[in-house]
């Protein structure tokens, strides 16, 4: 796979390591934000490779994880509608909300489809002209554009039948808000790829200049990640921060503009309720009144009552980084990716998820 | 006017009577078959393995091949796998009514080439129409009898220490070639299912040594969940090299387009050995010098460790823990 | 947030294209890249291209890890 594989040979995996090795000096925590590094990380047992010097610990870039119960109820509720389909990225499915999951919701009768694609939505949403096609939006601002994008395609393709339920959320608030509540002290910060590939790297520089924290902007292979690494380090050791893109075949200072700009048409920031965080204002996407009649929020009146969330789970802790999954009394006994008991454990990038799948990295 | 399946056809009168006769004896055609009593009688010698299975895979023609021929190939794989010569299936067909007999008629003509390349027969079977929509258009149960030769013996918690753990091709090809036509996420490819019965070649690896402690097929849950059960029916640590895995580009891709892992996806012609080191290499050879093993590779060891775990090297040498599927594989974007 | 996978162009049409990626190939919008063209390798995300993939800054990341890997087999 070209652009893939290249960037998983072992042999360039050895000298970045090698490389590693050799710099680091200084006890450094490092703090991968993106769940889709998480996992790079436990998959390729990259702590064990580590120095002992070095310190990984994961943030809340998971917008599964992240997404709160109330809102989850609220898909939930949406997909009891008569005549609705809901359609949705298969990570939502069998996260528990209050009473049920969208998987038993489907179990139950309800018409809940997973699609790739938001075009994939659309499609169905076409084909099923006297039904209502709720697409859930999740995900930070590496969807939001595709999501905004398919909104203006059914504006323009006259399809009466779309909506989207808004969840997005965006990065740099969030970490902000991290950084300002001092629970984690990072040496190091690695930002999110994708992400950075729709926003560009500058929204990262208050990281650097406010609180003084190192951040590399990388990719998701081996190499990417043991090279974002490398370059923390290099900066750690230099008593340097400041922000630097290790991802420059996917990433430019100023992302893509394009692709913001239709972000933007659609969607303006509002205030949105992380879980295991609480509510930060500006940290969500809304859609705009101009495309109101594509707002599932306004076209739908439903009931989802009281949001409930499970006492045992520690997700929130786990999302600031104050704890690791380790750290949970229900790790591994009550909550298992069968028997989930929060969003970490049932989010194919949440850390629980990883951890309990490949092993803490420390053995396996 | 195109014939479809009706109500009718199930109810045991003319319809379905003259349905048995056309769609299945004429083509199944097989003497014990064509008495069509109530129970096939057969004579068996020894040991036997008996199997069952029921199919359910949606959409029923697929690229590579069709819910008939996975019927069969499964089942017999099932029996090989036992280390037994798969001899007699039943074939019990659950039918949506409206299933047009043009694709009765083509599941049925899979069922006689898949039974004819495994050298087997069907010789009873049982056919039901149900209401449109309690059925998704058909579903099969088969099941299979077969005969295990003296001196073999394959059981899941026959893995020791020292063994090494063989591969016979390719993963995910099944897994994958299925889900690329799946509505909301189709994709074109010129991948096809890997589905095949593995009894000939299981019969020559057995040959070359009836020493081999497991056999399995790693059809649901893929690799990672089939040496999970050996792990831990034979209480034993199980440790495979990543670089050593075979898989192909168009699977390696859309398992990546779609956060899929091909460790889990589903086979439907591959078989996982596990033999004494001794034995290694002539169970090689002879999985190589078969049809559906010219890629057969040694992908892993039986270790010493902690029992029922089963750990991957990663090519970077560090380790980690491959655990057995849970829940749907689910297509993601995180 | 994160799963993306590079692709080629294969057909473009508009707003739409072909991608094709290690032998499979599906239809994708490139709604988010309109400088997209034939030959142009792109990121792709739940079936959009959300950014152009930068060739040349791959090729040299390639060759910063040749030469660290180079050094480290030296240095062993």
């Amino acid at each position: 796979m070209k652009f893939v594989s290249e960037f998983r040979d072992p042999k360039a995996a050895k000298g970045l390591l090698a490389s590693i090795h050799r710099r680091s000096r200084t006890p450094a925590r490092l703090m991968e934000f993106c769940g889709g590094h998480t996992v790079a990380i436990c998959r390729n047992g990259v702590r064990q490779a580590l120095p002992d010097t070095i310190d990984m610990v994961s943030g809340p870039g998971c917008p599964v994880c992240v997404t709160a119960t109330a809102d989850l109820d609220k898909a939930i509720a949406m997909a009891q509608i008569p005549d609705v389909i809901i359609a949705t990225f298969g990570d939502m499915m069998r996260v528990p909300g209050s009473q049920t999951s969208l998987e038993r919701a489907r179990a139950s009768g309800a018409d809940i489809r997973v699609v790739y694609s938001p075009l994939d939505a659309l499609a169905i949403a076409q084909a099923n002209p006297d039904r209502q096609v709720v697409f859930l939006g999740v995900g930070f601002e590496t969807t939001a554009p595709a999501i905004a994008a398919s909104i203006l395609t059914a504006d323009e393709k006259e399809i009466r039948n779309y909506s989207v339920l808004s969840l997005h959320k965006l990065c740099p608030p969030v970490i902000r808000a991290l950084l300002e509540a001092g629970d984690v002290r990072l040496s190091g910060l690695i930002c999110p790829g994708h992400v950075s590939a729709v926003i560009g790297s500058r929204p990262w520089a208050f990281i650097a200049s406010e609180f003084g924290i190192p951040c590399v902007v990388t990719g998701f292979e081996l190499l990417d990640v043991l090279h974002g690494i490398d370059r923390l380090t290099a900066q750690v050791e230099a008593g340097e921060a400041k922000v630097e893109i290790a991802y420059g075949r996917g990433v430019k200072r100023d992302g893509n503009p394009a692709a913001m700009r239709l972000m933007e048409q659609v969607f303006e920031p509002a205030p949105a309720e992380w879980r295991g965080i609480g509510t930060l204002p500006e940290s969500g996407l809304r859609i705009r009144s101009d495309y109101q009649r594509f707002d599932a929020e306004c076209l739908f009146e439903i009931d989802p009552g009281v949001p409930h969330d499970q006492t045992d789970c520690i997700c929130g802790d786990i999302l600031r980084g104050t704890q690791t999954p380790l750290d949970c009394k229900s790790f591994g006994t009550a909550c298992t990716p069968e028997t989930p008991i929060g969003p970490c454990m049932v989010s194919s990038e949440g850390s629980c998820s990883a951890y309990y799948l490949y092993g803490d990295g420390n053995h396996a | 006017m195109p014939e479809e399946i009706l109500m009718a056809h199930g109810d045991g009168g003319k319809l379905a009577r003259d349905l048995v006769a056309k769609a299945f004896v004429e083509v199944l055609a097989n003497p014990i078959l064509e008495r069509l009593d109530d129970s096939a009688v057969v004579e068996l010698n020894g040991r036997t393995a008996f199997t069952t299975d029921s199919y359910v895979v949606t959409p029923i023609f697929f690229p590579g091949g069709d819910i008939g021929k996975l019927a069969v190939c499964g089942t017999v794989n099932d029996l090989a796998t036992s280390g037994a010569r798969p001899l007699y299936l039943s074939l019990s067909l659950i039918i949506e009514e409206g299933l047009p007999r043009e694709d009765l008629d083509r599941v049925i003509a899979s069922v006689r080439e898949a039974a004819d390349e495994a050298g087997v027969v069907v010789v009873t079977g049982d056919t039901k129409v149900v209401d449109r929509g309690s059925a998704d258009k058909l579903y099969i149960n088969t099941a299979g009898i077969g005969e295990i030769p003296e001196g073999v013996n394959i059981a899941g918690d026959a893995a020791r220490p020292g063994d090494l753990v063989l591969l016979s091709g390719s993963l995910g090809d099944h897994g994958i070639a299925v889900m690329s036509q799946r509505e909301g996420i189709a994709f074109s490819t010129r991948l096809t299912s890997d589905c095949a019965p593995l009894n000939r070649m299981v019969s020559k690896m057995l040959e070359a040594s009836p020493r081999i402690h497991c056999l399995r097929d790693p059809t649901r849950g893929g690799l990672a969940t089939t040496l999970n059960e050996i792990a831990h029916q034979s209480r034993v640590r199980i440790l495979i090299e990543e670089m050593s895995i075979p898989v192909k580009e168009e699977v390696a891709s859309a398992c990546e387009m779609l956060g899929l892992d091909p460790l889990y996806m589903a086979n439907e012609g591959k078989l996982v050995a596990v033999v004494p080191a001794s034995d290694v290499e002539d169970v090689l050879q002879a999985m190589r010098r078969s049809r559906y093993g010219e890629e057969a590779v040694i992908v892993g060891e039986v270790v010493l460790g902690e029992p029922g775990r089963v750990a991957m090297r990663t090519r970077l040498g560090t380790t980690r823990i491959v655990d057995m599927l849970s829940g749907a594989a689910l297509p993601r974007i995180c | 947030m994160c799963l993306a996978i590079p692709a080629r162009i294969e057909r473009v049409d508009g707003h739409e294209a072909e991608v094709s990626m290690g032998g499979i190939t599906r239809a994708i919008s490139i709604q988010l890249t309109p400088g997209a063209k034939l030959g142009d390798y792109v990121i792709v995300h739940a079936g959009y291209a959300i950014n152009v993939l930068d060739q040349q800054e791959a090729l040299e990341t390639l060759q910063l890890f040749e030469q660290m890997a180079k050094l480290a087999e030296e240095e062993a």
